[in-house]
């Protein structure tokens, strides 16, 4: 019974991890850039609900919903101000663009709000859920977040394969020129990927810190490394591959804290990472790509 | 015939002669201030970071710079070799002078962090661009937490060894080496004199420069200097890849070892925690500011943002935030290819008559990020 | 016995036989050609004779030492060198370096001597300088040896790229399209670079090229591919006499 609860708290923080993940990994199969900020807006999107719903006492809803808004408008910029001249530039540039991006999110939240940790009221007012003849109690958080995951998954899977902006949002990521030359809008198709990435943010946010309460302007960077891990993990540029990556690296944390060691977990996490890639070095959901001498 | 490899020559002499002057050049002025009570304490606290930070950088710059490998664990092989020396310099080397004392730390911290650089490089080297970065990534936190876990003290039973506090027990009165997750404290300095300290420093300094330098100016690295240009062509004439990406990786750690010696050494304490991500990040940044595969770059990017802090001693809390302005303003102005077509019409204006002029050796960053881009594309 | 034996080589990726039944014999000396229309495998042999795709069956002999699905680096050593179709030069090196990371396996030190900069580093060093600069020489470059490698103009690139193939003293040299985007008077210059070539050093030449002028006056004996198969062999007379040759140019008109 034990064990099935931390079962559902490992899933419950994997769904938070695969919805940074989708934004992790929709980003590199269009943008084919690693957005190493993309925690951080989690971070962003935490303290915008904490501004709202916590010291004001916005309706909850209201509250993502503003995050939200703020995070993709976040997004939207960080991508045109600082990715989309590096656009034609190599990997490494990009990367380490990103990298100052996040330092950039990190140290202005540090000036504006402060290092002290801000302790977050949960989003959801509900009572736990009681199984099993009151065995075991499920807080509402793990039911809520599990169900939220799942249902923007499919939608989001929806929306790449069944209408017309998913279709271009597939062509940019095959053949970005080829997109271009059939009449896609290639920067709109871009943007819109970090407005949607970064709006998952933003509702991760929320969720992580309904369970884990302790906001502070660096809350976003090991919630996001792990995600980029689920990402790699599922196949990066896989949305059900992040999902699956995602669900996993939270189930394998949660029950190595359980009965290995909390101290551990994290190495676990990527040990387990670094034998995947090296076993299957696209991922488990990954496309394999040929080169060509 | 006549101007055999001249110029490509001289370009490699004169980074010897500005890489060494730059070195001594400070040395100097820091022993005539010393020697005349102008440095401040801060200032002496700052000696052995530098030193440090810039052995970090050059070293990092071999696999970045040179080899062209994205490692995001460069403070991995730092902890790796401070962990080992310390645990060194607290027991065994107890009873020995100084002297030699300090020497055997350094050259276990160097091997420590050279054998930590063959378990990580052989995985990981299989891997290229965002993956090795993460999984470099992924090892150094790994290695943290790991330490992070482990107790290790030695009584008159001998070595005792935990990964938990429960099962670790000692005779009372010794003394443990590694207490899990607390930092170890109470290390001796190497001198009581900061100057003696700061020229161990220094001496280290010109070690990993001369070596760095005389490798990529030698077979060996000409061979890793074009894996970084095209792996294919690499191959094709005969390069062992594997062989060269792993001697460039491991050099890299053996450095980033010694450097995590004598920093530990000067700070008294060792706290794991600080060896995360965020340690490799700054030293990535140190090397991308410098210029990739600019040795002498390495070193002054290394020593001012060290100093910086102490400049914006009144501004502490902007430090981080101008500085990760600084970064991204730095790789949109080289990087991005509008910028690059602006600078180059400018440079082509200012020499004018001189265009043209062959470079060789070391190259800027434009470059580096072109070739590498194109080997990409060709495959 | 000849220099390359190669008999009933083939490779298939994941289901699809992209080159099957290719033999080929080349004599010290000579020039050979390796025709066909775009797609028929001409590449993909070059890449298994280098070692950079294992052939899935047949053997591939150079000079008595069998170096089928050997690595890159053995067959190098073994003695074939090549260039590619999409110039692959170390475009951040200078044009020396260039020439002198080609003789790698040839002219050796361990790092340490780099290291130490002892009498063996300059000495091979000093070695190595004269025959890159007399192989600069052979072709011309000698007075942009301290060039970055992407600074030439494109004519000499391709150039460089026969210099550093051949700085490691290779027994037969792969030439993958050196004459692709050249204009005519750069095409006359390279043929007669390519004669030099063999007869200066003495080796065994064999070019994939698509510009048939070009082939037919300089190559002893053709082989044309098609689809993975050879469908002619012989020298340029008969094979471009050869109607099953004209059929697949005219045919297969992708070219």
């Amino acid at each position: 019974m034990q064990f099935l609860g931390y079962l559902i708290s490992g899933i419950s923080l994997g769904s938070v991890y695969a919805l940074i993940a989708l934004g992790y990994t929709m980003v590199y199969g269009i943008a084919k850039m690693l957005n190493f900020a993309h925690g951080d807006v989690i971070m962003v999107g935490g303290y915008m609900v904490y501004f709202t719903f916590c010291s004001r006492g916005w309706n909850p809803l209201l509250a993502v919903l503003f995050a939200m808004a703020v995070c993709t408008l976040l997004g939207i910029t960080i991508e045109r101000v600082a990715y989309r001249p590096l656009r034609s530039a190599p990997s490494l540039a990009v990367l380490i663009t990103a990298i100052g991006v996040s330092f950039l999110l990190q140290n202005s939240a540090m000036l504006l709000w402060k290092s002290d940790p801000k302790s977050f009221t949960s989003i959801i007012s509900m009572d736990p859920i009681t199984i099993a003849g009151g065995q075991l109690s499920i807080p509402a958080e793990t039911i809520v977040t599990i169900l939220v995951s799942v249902i923007i998954m499919i939608i989001l899977i929806w929306f790449v394969n069944k209408t017309r902006i998913g279709h271009a949002m597939k062509a940019v990521s095959e053949d970005r020129g080829a997109a271009q030359l059939m009449g896609i809008n290639v920067n709109g198709i871009i943007s819109l990927t970090f407005a949607i990435g970064s709006g998952l943010a933003a509702i991760a946010g929320a969720l992580l810190l309904s369970s884990y309460p302790t906001l502070i302007p660096t809350t976003g960077a090991m919630p996001g490394i792990k995600a980029f891990v689920a990402a790699v993990f599922g196949g990066i540029g896989s949305i059900p591959g992040a999902f699956l990556g995602g669900v996993l690296l939270g189930v394998i944390e949660n029950l190595s804290k359980a009965y290995i060691s909390t101290q551990l977990s994290d190495a676990i996490v990527f040990l387990v990472l670094i034998i995947v890639l090296l076993v299957k070095p696209t991922g488990l959901l990954g496309k394999k790509t040929a080169v060509k001498v | 015939m006549a101007k055999k490899g001249g110029n490509n020559r001289k370009k490699s002499t004169r980074t010897y002669i500005f890489s060494f002057a730059l070195i001594l050049v400070f040395w100097a002025v820091v022993e005539i201030l010393g020697h005349m009570n102008m440095l401040s304490s801060k200032m002496l606290g700052l000696l052995i970071p530098i030193c440090a930070y810039a052995i970090m950088a050059v070293s990092l710059n071999l696999v970045v710079g040179f080899l062209g490998e994205l490692s995001l664990g460069h403070a991995a092989f730092m902890l790796a070799g401070a962990t080992a020396g310390v645990v060194f310099y607290n027991s065994a080397g107890l009873n020995m002078p100084q002297v030699l004392r300090v020497i055997i730390t350094l050259v276990i911290g160097a091997a420590a962090a050279g054998l930590f650089g063959v378990i990580v490089g052989v995985p990981v080297l299989r891997f290229s661009g965002d993956y090795l970065a993460i999984v470099t990534l992924a090892f150094c936190q790994i290695l943290k937490n790991v330490l992070s876990t482990t107790y290790l003290g030695v009584d008159s039973a001998g070595i005792h060894l935990a990964f938990d506090q429960g099962s670790f027990r000692l005779e009372p009165g010794a003394k443990p080496l590694i207490k899990g997750a607390q930092p170890i404290s109470g290390i001796n300095k190497i001198s009581p004199d900061m100057m003696v300290s700061f020229t161990v420093g220094i001496v280290l300094l010109i070690l990993t420069v001369a070596f760095v330098l005389n490798l990529m100016n030698s077979r060996a690295g000409r061979a890793i200097t074009a894996i970084r240009d095209d792996e294919i062509a690499a191959k094709s004439i005969g390069i062992n890849l594997t062989r060269y990406k792993l001697m460039a990786f491991i050099s890299s750690a053996v450095f980033a070892g010694l450097a995590g010696v004598i920093y530990v050494l000067n700070l008294s304490t060792l706290d794991f925690k600080k060896y995360d991500y965020n340690l490799s990040i700054n030293v990535l940044v140190m090397v991308v500011l410098g210029g990739m595969g600019n040795v002498p770059g390495s070193i002054i990017a290394a020593a001012l943002l060290t100093f910086l802090p102490e400049l914006l001693r009144n501004f502490s809390q902007y430090r981080m935030f101008i500085y990760s302005i600084v970064l991204i303003v730095i790789m949109l102005f080289n990087q991005a290819p509008a910028f690059v077509q602006l600078r180059q019409r400018l440079t082509a204006k200012i020499r004018g008559k001189n265009a043209q002029e062959p470079e060789g050796g070391e190259k800027a960053d434009t470059e580096f990020f072109e070739a590498k881009k194109q080997g990409k594309e060709d495959e | 016995m000849a220099l390359l034996e190669v008999t009933n080589l083939g490779i298939s990726f994941g289901g699809l036989q992209a080159v099957s039944g290719f033999e080929l014999e080349i004599e010290s000396g000579h020039l050979y050609g390796l025709i066909g229309p775009n797609g028929a495998g001409k590449t993909t042999a070059f890449n298994m004779l280098t070692g950079m795709y294992v052939p899935s069956q047949g053997n591939i002999v150079l000079d008595g030492v069998d170096i089928t699905g050997k690595s890159p680096e053995f067959i190098s050593k073994a003695g074939i060198a090549r260039t590619f179709q999409n110039i692959r030069l170390f475009k951040g090196m200078s044009v020396l370096d260039n020439v002198k990371v080609g003789m790698h396996n040839r002219v050796t030190y361990s790092m340490w001597h780099g290291i130490f900069r002892d009498g063996v580093f300059r000495d091979r060093e000093r070695q190595m300088d004269k025959k890159a600069m007399d192989l600069l020489d052979v072709f011309g470059i000698a007075d942009k040896a301290d060039y970055v490698a992407s600074q030439l103009p494109y004519g000499e690139q391709r150039k460089l790229e026969i210099c550093r193939a051949l700085a490691s003293d290779p027994k037969l040299l792969l030439l993958d399209e050196p004459a692709a985007g050249m204009n005519p008077n750069e095409t006359l210059e390279l043929r007669e670079t390519v004669r030099k070539v063999r007869d200066d050093f003495n080796i065994a030449i064999l070019l994939i090229e698509h510009d048939m002028k070009f082939v037919m006056g300089i190559c002893e004996e053709i082989t044309v591919l098609e689809y993975g198969k050879i469908i002619a062999h012989g020298d340029p007379e008969s094979v471009s006499n050869d109607p099953r040759v004209i059929a697949a140019y005219l045919g297969g008109d992708d070219d």
